[in-house]
């Protein structure tokens, strides 16, 4: 296990604990968790964490917001081609989760993050990692649409230009038209793409945040909460959208609606209070929670 | 009483009738059940009360006393000896000049006669009268008012309402002096220019390229015509601006970039202030830094690369009016580069984009409409500044485009033209007034184009 701290505080990487070699840790261990039994009754992670073909691994992540802990020892790995939901009541570390997957965190002034998270059995939090690279290739998508005050064409060419991936116009042309069109917007906006991307609706704009994710062709895309600003409408679109690309990507999404996770994912994951309380087969989590607080929550006596 | 006395009293009365009006609805109150029964709070009630004392008091006061010296005026001159009524109007007042300066205690234009003397001592009794009489009425009016005040504490009055209306008021009054005084100044250096276009052809004026305003006390002078062709301080205004801005935009740009997107809170917390600053020194200090720090420095570094040098340079006055606009232009620029919202910068890194691209790409071309409007209002400034061209620029109207020169500026020229003893009729002073109105139609200008900018910019985040 690897203590690593964001960019701005180096220090504390030298009272860290003595660092075993990275590569001991991951893979060997399921559902092994050393957490003592807290006041709340819970202890470990119920269900299975592991996957037979993990994308990204985390293990033991703990992240702090200068002395307070935000997420406690979660581990979880996230497979190929799967869509993984994480639930739970608002201010349980979902999106501080998330956002240590692609180290979005390094921009917070204070934050922490301990533990190991690999993609493809690289670490992330890795000294010499470039962590420009690590975004291009887990991609991100907020809550709230984001686009840049700039055409919708040049919204979407805005990764694959900064990334060298085109050279010519015809390249960048084709890559912005593709991207569109796996987003689902492609028919609404061929014929304004040099408009503003700020003109666009609320659920266009998200999408438009997606095809801007997707034209870097990450591996992996985050998303928090990517349907709470949208109506049911433009949500299902966007539903019909995370289905269609799990076949080429992994997809983490953090959402408060259930039937969202219900819909869309094939595991979930509970959060409570910075601990990963029960990973699942989303069908199992909804229909027989093994633990009961999930039970609680998916029940609707908690949150 | 005297008056200042008065107005003291009046305030001591009103803030006993507030107190009495706050009493007067407490017992009321638990007359009728409870606070509640009252439409309004007892400060209400209280500031109603002290209202009514001090408003109609203070409107008598107001008129009384601007109205009295005419009022005593009239009827001194009712009394005067019917020689002196047939005096001309001219004559006539300055007798009555004669008898104020007698009842001030001053020194008379001439020995007093009895009749003078007696129009005094008739003055200073009407003085008298009017002043006792004054505290009577408004006292008396004051303590009216309270028990108005006193009386309308029930239940049903409006009390709260009433007050807000009162305070409406007051402060549609607050803005209208503001407006009006603004206003009369633009009046008062439009018409002076007017007067400066009936002697000087406004064309002239705006296109001439000579500027020597010498006018002959007689006609027979030597060089006695005076030349007012505008140009050359507007050029000499220009080039200063444009130095100072080609100095002020960058530093200020680069360091509100630093400051908002690059240092660390610590740095910033002290940076800001050091910043603010270099914005609280004086005009005057950077105008002698300018002078005898910046100009000799310029002149000494030219001379040694065989250049031309003169001892006040366009180049020192606006290299130092820049440092001046830096906290401007990079406070104003910090502010719309903070209103750039944090997801757009999120969303730029979460795509791969390093610090530097995030802010070429992305923060800058949002900030970029505030950023322009901010550096207008820092145009402006630098062309409505005085104190460091007045030390550093010169005097001397070149039109020229060597920055090494002396060149002169509108506000120099303003300030040569007003020192001194002047004839307040002649070409040579009525040309300020038309050098400020066109320096205030051209910053406003300005402004107007700026603040249109940085609204607009404004709401694109709302
Ligand atoms: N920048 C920050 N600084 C300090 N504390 C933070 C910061 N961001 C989040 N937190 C704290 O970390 C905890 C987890 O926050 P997080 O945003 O991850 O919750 P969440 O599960 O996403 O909630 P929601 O469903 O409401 O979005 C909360 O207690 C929150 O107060
Ligand atoms: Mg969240």
């Amino acid at each position: 296990m690897i203590t690593q701290a964001s960019p701005q505080t180096e220090e504390s990487m030298d009272t860290g604990k003595p660092a075993p070699s990275r590569t001991a840790s991951i893979g060997t261990r399921s559902r092994v968790s050393n957490k003592a039994l807290d006041d709340r009754g819970f202890s470990e992670t119920v269900g299975d964490i592991t996957v037979d073909q993990p994308r990204m691994q985390t293990r033991d992540v703990n992240v702090y917001y200068g002395d307070k802990q935000a997420i406690k020892d979660v581990s979880l790995d996230i497979g190929r081609n799967e869509v993984v939901a994480m639930i739970g009541p608002s201010g349980c570390g979902k999106s501080t989760f998330i956002r240590c997957l692609n180290r979005m965190n390094d921009t917070i002034e204070g934050c922490r993050v301990t533990g190991t998270i690999t993609l493809d059995k690289q670490d992330i939090y890795d000294p010499t990692l470039d962590v420009v690279q690590l975004r291009a290739r887990v991609g991100m998508v907020f809550q709230k649409p984001n686009p840049f005050p700039k055409s919708i064409y040049d919204n979407v060419a805005y990764g694959p230009r900064i990334h060298g991936l085109v050279s010519s116009r015809m390249e960048t042309d084709e890559i912005v038209q593709r991207s569109l069109e796996r987003a689902g917007l492609w028919s609404e906006v061929k014929d304004r793409l040099t408009s503003s991307g700020t003109g666009l609706s609320g659920g266009q704009q998200q999408r438009l945040c997606i095809a801007r994710a997707i034209a870097v062709s990450p591996d992996v895309i985050l998303m928090d909460e990517p349907c709470s600003a949208l109506d049911p409408i433009a949500t299902a679109r966007i539903e019909e959208l995370i289905d269609e690309l799990r076949e080429n990507y992994t997809i983490a999404i953090v959402t408060h609606s259930m039937q969202q996770a219900a819909r869309v994912s094939q595991r979930t994951a509970y959060f409570h209070l910075g601990d990963l309380v029960e990973v699942g087969e989303t069908n199992q989590i909804f229909t027989n929670p093994r633990h009961r607080l999930t039970e609680d929550y998916i029940t609707g006596r908690f949150g | 009483m005297q008056t200042p006395t008065l107005v003291v009293v009046l305030l001591a009365l009103m803030a006993l009738a507030f107190h009495l009006g706050r009493r007067r609805s407490f017992t009321v109150a638990t007359r009728c059940g409870g606070i509640k029964a009252l439409h309004s709070l007892p400060s209400h009630y209280g500031t109603l009360t002290a209202m009514w004392c001090a408003i109609p008091a203070a409107i008598v006061l107001f008129v009384w006393v601007a109205f009295e010296p005419t009022v005593i005026e009239h009827l001194v001159v009712g009394a005067l000896p019917a020689d002196y009524r047939a005096l001309p109007a001219e004559r006539l007042s300055l007798v009555i000049n004669d008898v104020k300066n007698m009842v001030s205690g001053n020194v008379v234009s001439r020995d007093p006669d009895p009749a003078m003397r007696a129009a005094a001592a008739h003055y200073q009794n009407l003085e008298r009268i009017s002043a006792a009489a004054l505290s009577v009425v408004v006292l008396a009016i004051a303590i009216g008012g309270v028990s108005i005040g006193w009386r309308m504490v029930s239940p049903r009055t409006r009390a709260r309402n009433k007050v807000e209306i009162v305070v409406k008021y007051f402060l549609i009054i607050s803005s209208t002096v503001a407006v009006f005084t603004t206003l009369g100044i633009v009046l008062s250096v439009l018409f002076e220019s007017i007067r400066f276009f009936g002697r000087v052809p406004i064309s002239e004026f705006l296109f001439g390229l000579n500027w020597s305003p010498q006018t002959a006390i007689r006609d027979d002078q030597v060089g006695s015509s005076g030349a007012f062709g505008a140009i050359p301080l507007f050029a000499g205004t220009l080039m200063i601006s444009f130095i100072a801005m080609l100095v002020a935009a960058p530093i200020g740009l680069f360091s509100a970039i630093y400051l908002a997107e690059y240092a660390t809170p610590r740095v910033r917390s002290i940076a800001k202030p050091l910043l603010e600053i270099l914005a609280g020194i004086p005009t005057v200090v950077y105008g002698f830094f300018a002078a005898l720090t910046v100009a000799p420095f310029v002149r000494d570094t030219g001379n040694a690369i065989g250049l031309e040098v003169s001892s006040e340079s366009a180049l020192a006055a606006g290299f130092v009016m820049g440092i001046m606009l830096i906290p401007f232009v990079s406070s104003l620029s910090d502010d719309v580069i903070n209103a750039v919202p944090q997801s757009l910068r999120d969303g730029a890194y979460a795509l791969g984009a390093t610090r530097s691209e995030m802010i070429k790409q992305i923060v800058l071309p949002a900030a970029l409409p505030g950023v322009i409007g901010g550096l207008l209002l820092a145009v402006s400034r630098a062309i409505g500044e005085t104190m460091i061209v007045v030390m550093a620029a010169g005097l001397a109207a070149n039109l020229t485009a060597n920055p090494l020169d002396a060149v002169t500026t509108v506000t120099v020229q303003i300030v040569t033209l007003l020192v001194g003893d002047q004839e307040f009729d002649s070409a040579k002073t009525l040309a300020a007034f038309a050098l400020g109105l066109l320096l205030f139609v051209v910053t406003l200008a300005l402004n107007i184009v700026a603040l249109h900018v940085v609204r607009k910019y404004r709401e694109q985040y709302d």
